[in-house]
């Protein structure tokens, strides 16, 4: 028997080996319904990296999710969860940061979730300043449903229902996110890993609405009908052309089809969130009658 | 367990419904108010902005009613009582967190101060058109409960009940005003904070790792946590298991679909609720509820002048519906007389429980107004030789008059 082959027997089987974010994930729902080359897998990973990294008491981190293939992502990991309706995970988790402002609370869901149908929650909660972290998984594509155009698509990218090819223009992600008020605003794609996971670190520990956007490969209807290839050619293109601008103007983030992409950290700066504002004008006008909102406690 | 006194702005008041229902949801211990103003029922958001920051609450005018319920569901898992109020469109946009909320079993309570419809319809005046919606209107099978209170004092004392049903069965509870009881003002009286009872959300107690969200108890009712307690609890609106990880198949869904609706069918008895008065030996009995069941007094008392043995029930729980009662009242009457403001909802339901041993007859109103006594007289009196008995719904054509 070769050395090799003795080497490859000794080696201990991947499905015997612990799990080296086990104690985040449900290990009991594992295998998960991603495909394989899917890029959420790589955003739950550099999430849980995050929340390791900052040995926060996880008892009191939330993940609520949407609808889709990253509205799975809730159901996952080893966190008080919620998976609720189709673009409301915003607006659901608002309602637990304001009845509990103790608890860190984070969205995780999909581009059409969160920009499409809940693009009104989006905005709204960016306007507030709620303090919640958004991480929006762009793949381009309604994947769950098997491949429709989405409000990021870029034309003239296929989907089954662009089978012309679309022609609308997409939501620029941060430049949105910006303009609304978010405080944090950062893209990264599947490929920048380490990026990505120092974004979401740092966006975790930013007080108010925090964004970080993360274009992932969907090998299986975007690289399909678009003719890109495998998963593997999708994280190559990420590779040959996104182009790291940190602080890059927001007005120049649009993603045009087979285009260079602009990643880095955008936008970071300070303003008062939802309950440091309601609190400030409450004692203002109302004074000693008021006890600044804690929520439960 | 008592009331927080914090809340409970206790004296005689004069105050409409709309009013009188926030101040309820403040006396139950609600904290958190999400909602979108819409006519008629802003007052209770209005009321609710100026009194939470005063009571250690909060309140958050949401973007739109979707918006409005999901915070609501969200802030109800930390364990803050909530609530939101809405009308007409708005409550048509909510019906899809009702669905969420009964599938994540999670209390809470909603408002709907009906006005007439469809779409925008009429929007400052009264309705009763949103009945069969508050039973049915989120797609797939759930149970839900629904109160119908007829006077300010009524919305502040079921308001709180409301809230004592919600956390008793993990169930969305609806109040269904209507815009007359909503903007009539009238005597409340708040009692000290000793004299009203409140039901402690039903905890989890064991050990963190072993709680399973959906494990019914002997009641079908599982227990709850709130987030941030340290159970790392899932929950999804896809049909689950009893950890709340969701399981794709007819098995899994025949378990908890049944259990959602057994959870308030079979308890049935303990949640229903009515008054009823000379019913015993009656001919008639009219059927109303909300604002109706006022002005049905009226056509009672001039039914009786006329001989008429004329007994009245009035629905306080419209949801689930009282079927042994009307059961029972059908088999003893010759007529069930049913006026409200719609063109037959609930009047369907008595219908179906009369099983053609009683004549049905539906007094039908638009909405915009409330009935004129003399229609329901006028369908006592023919109802009154119960004639049409089995033959589904019957109505009797209006006398000719001029527009009111």
């Amino acid at each position: 028997m070769s050395a090799q082959k003795v080497a490859e027997r000794s080696r201990p089987r991947v499905e015997e080996m612990p799990h080296p974010m086990e104690s985040l994930l449900r290990m009991e729902r594992i295998p998960h319904i991603w495909c394989p080359t899917c890029g959420i897998g790589t955003v739950v990973t550099a999430f849980a990296s995050a929340l390791e990294k900052l040995k926060w008491n996880l008892d009191k981190v939330c993940v609520v999710s949407g609808i889709g293939c990253t509205g799975r992502v809730a159901g996952y990991m080893r966190l008080d969860s919620f998976h609720t309706t189709h673009g409301r995970p915003i607006a659901f988790a608002t309602g637990v940061k304001l009845g509990n402002p103790e608890l860190k609370v984070v969205v995780i869901s999909g581009d059409g979730d969160l920009i499409a149908i809940g693009g009104n929650h989006f905005i709204h909660a960016a306007r507030r300043n709620i303090d919640m972290t958004v991480i929006c998984v762009n793949n381009f594509i309604y994947a769950m449903t098997g491949g429709q155009v989405a409000p990021t698509t870029p034309p003239t990218g296929y989907a089954t229902t662009s089978p012309y090819g679309s022609f609308e223009k997409p939501f620029n992600i941060p430049q949105l996110a910006e303009s609304c008020g978010a405080v944090y605003v950062a893209r990264w794609t599947a490929l920048h890993v380490r990026r990505l996971t120092t974004s979401i670190t740092e966006a975790l520990q930013k007080p108010g609405f925090s964004v970080v956007e993360v274009i992932t490969p969907c090998a299986n209807y975007w690289g399909r009908i678009n003719r890109l290839g495998t998963g593997l050619d999708l994280m190559k293109f990420y590779h040959d052309n996104a182009v790291i601008k940190h602080g890059e103007d927001t007005r120049n983030l649009d993603i045009e089809f087979q285009k260079p992409i602009v990643v880095g950290k955008f936008i970071d700066r300070e303003r008062p969130t939802f309950l440091e504002a309601y609190n400030q004008r409450l004692s203002e006008i109302l004074g000693d009658k008021f006890k600044p909102y804690g929520g439960k406690a | 367990m008592k009331a927080d006194p914090k809340g409970v702005l206790t004296g005689s008041h004069f105050m409409d419904g709309d009013h009188a229902c926030a101040e309820g949801a403040l006396a139950a211990g609600c904290r958190f108010f999400g909602g979108y103003p819409i006519t008629p029922s802003t007052e209770v958001a209005e009321r609710f902005s100026q009194r939470c920051p005063l009571v250690e609450g909060i309140f958050i005018q949401m973007e739109d009613e979707l918006a409005s319920l999901a915070a609501v569901i969200g802030a109800s898992w930390t364990g803050t009582k909530s609530m939101t109020v809405t009308s007409g469109p708005g409550f048509s946009l909510m019906m899809e967190h009702i669905g969420l909320a009964a599938m994540l079993e999670t209390p809470l309570v909603l408002a709907n101060v009906q006005r007439g419809g469809p779409s925008t319809g009429l929007p400052t005046l009264t309705g009763q058109g949103d009945m069969m919606q508050a039973r049915w209107g989120s797609h797939g099978d759930y149970e839900i409960i629904a109160l119908s209170p007829n006077s300010p004092q009524e919305a502040f004392e079921y308001t709180i009940k409301a809230f004592n049903l919600s956390e008793r069965y993990r169930v969305p509870v609806l109040i269904m005003l209507d815009e007359c009881v909503g903007h009539m003002t009238e005597k409340v009286v708040i009692p000290s904070a000793t004299d009203i009872e409140i039901e402690p959300r039903k905890y989890y107690r064991g050990p963190k790792n072993k709680y399973l969200p959906f494990k019914p108890d002997k009641d079908l009712v599982p227990f709850i946590v709130d987030a941030g307690a340290g159970t790392r609890f899932h929950v999804t609106g896809l049909t689950h298991d009893y950890r709340g990880y969701p399981v794709m198949n007819a098995e899994c869904q025949e378990e908890l679909v049944r259990r959602l609706v057994d959870k308030i069918r079979k308890n049935a008895d303990d949640i229903v609720e009515f008054e009823e008065e000379q019913t015993e030996g009656a001919d008639v009995v009219v059927i109303s509820y909300g604002i109706t069941s006022r002005v049905s007094l009226r056509a009672v008392d001039l039914a009786r002048e006329e001989g008429i043995k004329v007994g009245i029930m009035r629905l306080v729980v419209v949801w689930p519906f009282p079927e042994k009662r009307i059961r029972e009242l059908a088999g003893q009457v010759k007529a069930l007389v049913v006026p409200e403001i719609n063109y037959g909802q609930v009047v369907l339901e008595v219908d179906r429980c009369a099983c053609g041993r009683a004549e049905v007859a539906l007094v039908p109103h638009g909405g915009g107004w409330v009935h004129d006594p003399d229609d329901i007289l006028h369908t006592i009196r023919q109802a009154a030789h119960g004639k049409r008995v089995g033959q589904g719904v019957v109505e009797y054509s209006r006398k000719k008059r001029g527009r009111t």
